[in-house]
């Protein structure tokens, strides 16, 4: 009986252990979500979105930098998604038993957790350091550079869930393969298609690395792109480290703007995606 | 045959020419669009090489000038334009080091749960709920471990270390130092907070794809739910847990809000935990936009450089991996 007691015990223990360890990594989530509804919510006012960011010691708002972030990622989504589109198209319908595509499906995963401020250094040297001088249109296309890799994975899987026979009968009615995938496939996988758009939203909203040395920081309104454009995860990143208190407290409130965004952009994604999953 | 092509009146020529030429039109849109979507794949491997190559001739000057001492010497001193990577590269490790040895065990424990405890309704939420934790914005983590996790663990966990190892011969060497919050330490749980949830939904995803069979058969013979998770389940699994593993490893290594906020940007290796130090990541975040003259700049371009080749091999392994395991079931 020693030997099943034994085992009991140890069956228990690491139970209860799994529990634990479960509850561990909730309990961050909660800890996290709740400082940052508690810190941010108590700074957020109308102000917020109707002025600039303040110098020093003075009230003020973010809305440059909301703005600025704005334009940032739809910049980047407009040039990021039709080339991800495109390739991961090119991945589930033309070449989906090519090397080519084993390859680039490989390179590509690389790049989905590549660190962020490794491109920001590539779009630097190729854009910013000819150049001469830090500017909003190399911040989005950093920012592209992490849209591409998410974009290319989700619609080569979406497009790979489509069903063959509706391939099948395009073809049957004389329909060429650019027609077929435009208007048959495209259409099937729509929801999918627009899943991956938003997970690269919700991916890019919140990046700050690759923006410190492409698009920079400006503290005034600017929408001029060939100009340092501000960003919400720069000012969060500069206003957080600074001494000021009313600067700390605009970044909590920065920074819970971004990560409401970013949950509903994950859940409206998730919830997209939901009936074309079997689970 | 021939007498109805002749006596064919003009429309349906017509028409059948309009139609030849729609025909083209298609064949050569079809044609246009292969290639454009084919330009578009090779896009991304030329990201991949962009990447390389420009990292590469950024980091030449530096490289040129240290050589291989850049990779081995700690001295890092804009003022003498003497720069060397051994305390970002020393801290990039250790903290991915520390923060793995604890979210590993934690995500497969919550993968085990996930997978054999959790009654079925509380499986999605709970699951859903991790995930979200993996797409919290880096900087929220950065902002939140400077202004709470950071104070919390001065007044708390660190003075406690330091009392309890201070008198054991080598460990009170990991802790030596006064608790500035800041730190090697803290940068390590932030990181291992960070990618507990990849850690967790992958293990969870390749726990599952275990055969019902397997799992019955142990149940049937008698085993305990440990039993089964560590004889058949843990086995099974092996390789794609590692490759789940990698990836984390990947993104601890690469991540830079986060660390930047909490790690007091430090140039030097030090054998306390509890000291502030630095992360190659965290440095080129810290000192980019300030450095002044070609060779700082070149010397952090080689840093990313370094941090590049580091994460792709880590990666790299981690996709091969997971594909292998993917041949397997698939």
């Amino acid at each position: 009986m020693a030997l099943y007691d034994n085992r009991r015990r140890r069956n228990s223990i690491a139970m209860g252990l799994s529990l634990a360890a479960t509850l561990f990594g909730l309990g961050w989530l909660v800890l996290i979500l709740g400082v940052l509804l508690w810190e941010g919510f108590s700074g957020l006012s109308l102000a917020v979105f109707t002025e600039m960011t303040p110098p020093p010691g003075s009230d003020g708002g973010l809305l440059n930098a909301i703005v600025g972030s704005l334009m940032l990622t739809v910049l980047a989504i407009l040039i990021g998604t039709p080339i991800g589109m495109l390739a991961g198209t090119y991945m589930a319908e033309y070449g989906r038993y090519d090397r080519l595509t084993t390859i680039v499906r490989f390179i590509n995963d690389i790049l989905l957790s590549a660190p962020s401020i490794v491109v920001g250094l590539f779009i630097y040297e190729i854009l910013v350091a000819p150049i001469g001088h830090f500017w909003g249109g190399a911040g989005a296309a950093a920012l592209a550079m992490l849209v591409i890799p998410v974009v290319v994975r989700t619609t080569e899987d979406m497009l790979t869930l489509v069903p063959d026979t509706l391939r099948e009968a395009a073809a049957s009615i004389g329909l060429p393969r650019v027609l077929m995938i435009t208007r048959v496939a495209y259409r099937a996988a729509r929801a999918g298609l627009v899943t991956g758009v938003l997970l690269a939203v919700a991916r890019i909203s919140g990046e700050t690395a690759p923006l410190l040395f492409t698009a920079l920081n400006n503290q005034f309104w600017s929408l001029d792109l060939n100009a340092p454009i501000s960003s919400l995860p720069v000012v969060i990143f500069q206003f957080a480290l600074s001494p000021y208190k009313d600067w700390q407290k605009l970044a909590w409130t920065g920074a819970l703007i971004i990560t409401l965004s970013v949950l509903a952009l994950s859940i409206v994604a998730r919830a997209l995606a939901t009936p074309r999953r079997s689970t | 045959m021939v007498d109805m092509a002749l006596h064919a009146s003009s429309a349906e020529i017509e028409r059948a020419q309009s139609r030849a030429k729609v025909l083209d039109r298609l064949r050569l849109g079809d044609i246009a669009f292969r290639h454009l979507t084919r330009a578009s794949a090779m896009t991304v491997l030329a990201i991949l090489g962009g990447v390389i190559v420009s990292l590469v001739i950024g980091a030449w000057p530096a490289l040129q000038a240290f050589g291989f001492d850049f990779l081995i010497t700690e001295r890092w001193n804009p003022v003498t334009e003497k720069f060397g990577a051994l305390a970002p590269i020393y801290g990039t490790l250790v903290t991915s080091f520390i923060a793995m040895l604890i979210a590993v065990p934690v995500g497969l424990l919550i993968a085990v749960f996930l997978t054999e405890l959790c009654p079925l309704f509380l499986r999605r939420p709970i699951g859903i709920a991790i995930e979200l934790l993996a797409g919290i914005p880096s900087i929220i983590y950065g902002i939140w471990g400077l202004f709470i996790f950071a104070p919390f663990l001065q007044e708390t966990l660190q003075p406690f270390l330091i009392g309890l190892f201070g008198n054991v011969p080598v460990l009170s060497a990991l802790f030596a130092g006064p608790p500035y919050g800041i730190g090697v330490l803290t940068a390590s749980l932030i990181l291992a907070i960070m990618v507990l949830p990849f850690i967790t939904s992958i293990s969870r995803d390749v726990f599952d794809a275990v055969p019902p069979v397997l799992k019955e058969a142990a149940y049937g013979i008698g085993c305990t739910t440990w039993e089964v998770v560590r004889y058949v389940v843990l086995p099974y699994a092996r390789i794609g847990v590692i490759g789940g593993v990698m990836l984390g490893l990947g993104r601890a290594l690469g991540e830079t809000m986060a660390v930047t906020f909490v790690i007091g940007n430090a140039h030097r290796v030090s054998a306390s935990l509890i000291a502030p130090g630095t992360t190659i990541s965290a440095t080129i975040a810290n000192e980019f936009t300030e450095a002044v003259g070609d060779l700082y700049t070149s010397s952090l371009i080689a840093l990313g450089l370094i941090l590049f080749v580091i994460t792709f091999i880590v990666l790299a392994a981690a996709r091969y991996l997971l594909l292998r395991l993917e041949g397997r079931v698939g």
